[in-house]
């Protein structure tokens, strides 16, 4: 552990503009912290000469004078972007082998800005999941634990599970994650830290490995709010080899902290109070309305009345989509070859020998509800309800310039607890699906401990293209929320 | 909505996904509780509502059409499991 690991991401940068530290004493620190919290498996693949080959031409160019604004700083990237020469697993055993010859746009909107990777961390199997369990390369850990039990391993969430593990445990100043129902801001919940899925657009998606591209976003996880404000400045842009990236100027998102919220209006839906919601998540809540009162922004009571189809509505939708662009693993241009004496065996063998349970199960149900006769009762049926559940948030929006609630229904599970039935897993993202669904930024921050010791998040929800709103607001309630701790041994 | 092994076989054919014959019946189960849960949606009144493919409210942007890469089947052969004389190699198709 060392006192350079303990800054955040805005400490770290304003210590390298005045020179009271550099670009390889910072890389050094946090590589000898990954390698001590090497037992959470936050990485897939370590890059730790590369990383500091890099901070010396960092610090080389902080001396010339053209520092860019994520100069010097060590980060992570879930593996799940594209980096040129570096192994992509996406944690899956079908891209067993695959060396991009290309960068993805974030990533290398990253380098371009300065920023450092550590290397690569781990997450669900093809982003398919909420308790990083799904990965094949065994589930990262939590760096919490349960103050009642403390030798208990509890999962980091998921699917950006080894970038929140990462970031937690002080392992890098900030890492990217991808967010598809729930995959940056449940995780952020479960560590402890914080996360924004930006609006759907806002950063490319060429080079992510995608999994459903109608609801994939790439956004920052950091210690703070300051801290992903940044790093979204730099990860974000209009992007001509993405046609869903939206042609928009990026704003200082920064400068959106400027910590008045008076006279804002927070939209609290009455549907994320559903019967059996923890006492403990209510609190949280119950307090985060508090704090944004007393500085003056005023709670209003809205209905998001189709929320409760939004579980069904993603779960046709997202394997829909998956089992269409996961059909390009056949065993051919990359990754991992089972020979079969025809085309279609070997393309079978191949797919069943590389690809999971969980990523199975999507792949079938997404080709039963694409099926001849099937199509319109599911498919066109979920992308029916999936405009009335983004009409919700439109209409609500028409009052309310921010929706405040819960992250997660609970916090960290065990490692061990039951997670067989898919449907009750899937039940970690109700919260956070909605928003996905309607394409709007979401942002994760942590608000306080459950009485066992354990993080849990507030979700803030804004309009399309709007996150200086939610980083406003956020900032607010992270000052409010004092949140300092950090996990035992860290 | 209920799958049966055939139906998991036909749709596994279909995703060029091999499954071991006992495979079958514990897939039917879960891909049928999966059906179960997503049924809810036939209760939601969607009559004249228009499928939302996409958030982004846009029309497809076009570009020129121009060539702005290519030489590189080296580098695109780099990751196949097998290739040979600047081509991916396949099992025999044609007898």
């Amino acid at each position: 552990m060392s006192e350079l690991t303990h800054l955040t991401l805005a400490q770290a940068r304003d210590r390298l503009v005045k020179g009271e530290t550099s670009a390889v004493e910072l890389t050094r620190a946090h590589i000898a912290q990954v390698e001590a919290k090497r037992h959470l498996n936050a990485f897939i693949t370590e890059t730790p000469e590369r990383a500091l080959a890099e901070a010396e031409a960092s610090d080389a160019r902080r001396r010339q004078g053209t520092a860019g604004a994520m100069e010097g700083l060590p980060i992570g990237i879930k593996d799940l972007f594209c980096t040129e020469g570096v192994r992509t697993t996406a944690a899956s055993k079908i891209l067993d082998g695959f060396v991009p010859p290309y960068e993805s746009t974030v990533s290398g909107n990253l380098k371009t800005a300065g920023a450092i990777s550590l290397g690569k961390l781990n997450l669900d199997e093809f982003a398919m999941g909420s308790s990083n369990k799904t990965s094949a390369f065994g589930p990262a850990i939590n760096p919490w634990t349960r103050r009642s039990d403390p030798a208990a391993k509890l999962v980091p969430g998921g699917s950006s599970g080894g970038s929140a593990a990462a970031v937690a445990a002080r392992m890098v100043l900030g890492a990217t994650g991808t967010d598809t129902g729930g995959s940056i801001r449940q995780p952020a919940a479960f560590c402890g830290i914080t996360g924004i899925k930006p609006t759907y657009g806002r950063c490319s998606r060429y080079g992510i490995v995608a999994f459903a591209s109608s609801l994939d976003q790439a956004g920052p996880m950091a210690r703070t709010v300051r801290d992903c404000a940044i790093m979204l400045g730099a990860m974000a842009g209009f992007d001509p080899k993405d046609s869903t990236s939206v042609n928009l100027k990026v704003p200082d998102f920064e400068a959106a902290l400027t910590g008045d919220i008076r006279g804002l209006k927070v939209g609290i839906p009455r549907e994320y109070r559903p019967d059996g919601l923890s006492a403990e998540i209510s609190e949280v809540w119950e307090k985060g309305i508090a704090w944004l009162k007393e500085a003056g922004a005023e709670p209003v009571e809205i209905n998001l009345p189709h929320t409760k189809y939004a579980l069904p509505t993603y779960y046709i939708v997202a394997p829909a989509e998956a089992s269409s662009n996961l059909a390009r693993y056949d065993g051919l241009r990359f990754g991992q070859r089972v020979p079969g004496k025809s085309l279609d065996e070997m393309y079978a063998k191949s797919r069943a020998a590389g690809f999971g349970p969980e990523v199975r199960r999507r792949i079938l149900i997404g080709t039963y509800v694409l099926s001849a006769g099937y199509y319109d009762a599911y498919y066109a049926k979920a992308q029916k309800v999936r405009r009335l559940i983004a009409e919700d948030f439109r209409k609500a929006f028409e009052t309310v310039d921010v929706i405040l609630t819960p992250t997660a229904p609970s916090p960290a599970f065990g490692l061990d607890e039951n997670t067989d039935d898919p449907v009750t897993m899937w039940l970690n993202d109700v919260f956070t699906i909605p928003t996905s669904l309607a394409g709007l930024p979401g942002l994760s921050l942590p608000a306080g401990l459950s009485s066992d010791g354990l993080p849990l998040g507030l979700q803030l929800i804004g309009r399309p293209f709007d996150e200086e709103t939610v980083f406003k607001v956020a900032g607010v309630m992270e000052s409010a929320a004092g949140f300092d701790v950090s996990p035992e041994g860290v | 909505m209920s799958l049966d092994i055939s139906a998991v076989r036909a749709i596994a054919t279909l995703a060029r996904i091999e499954l071991g014959e006992e495979e079958l019946a514990p897939l039917a189960g879960e891909l049928s509780n999966i059906l179960n849960f997503v049924e809810h949606l036939s209760e939601v009144n969607t009559d004249g509502i228009e499928p939302m493919s996409s958030v982004a409210d846009l029309s497809l942007p076009m570009r020129a059409d121009l060539v702005t890469d290519g030489d590189i089947a080296e580098q695109i052969l780099a990751n196949a499991p097998e290739a040979a004389e600047g081509f991916f190699t396949v099992p025999k198709v044609v007898e």
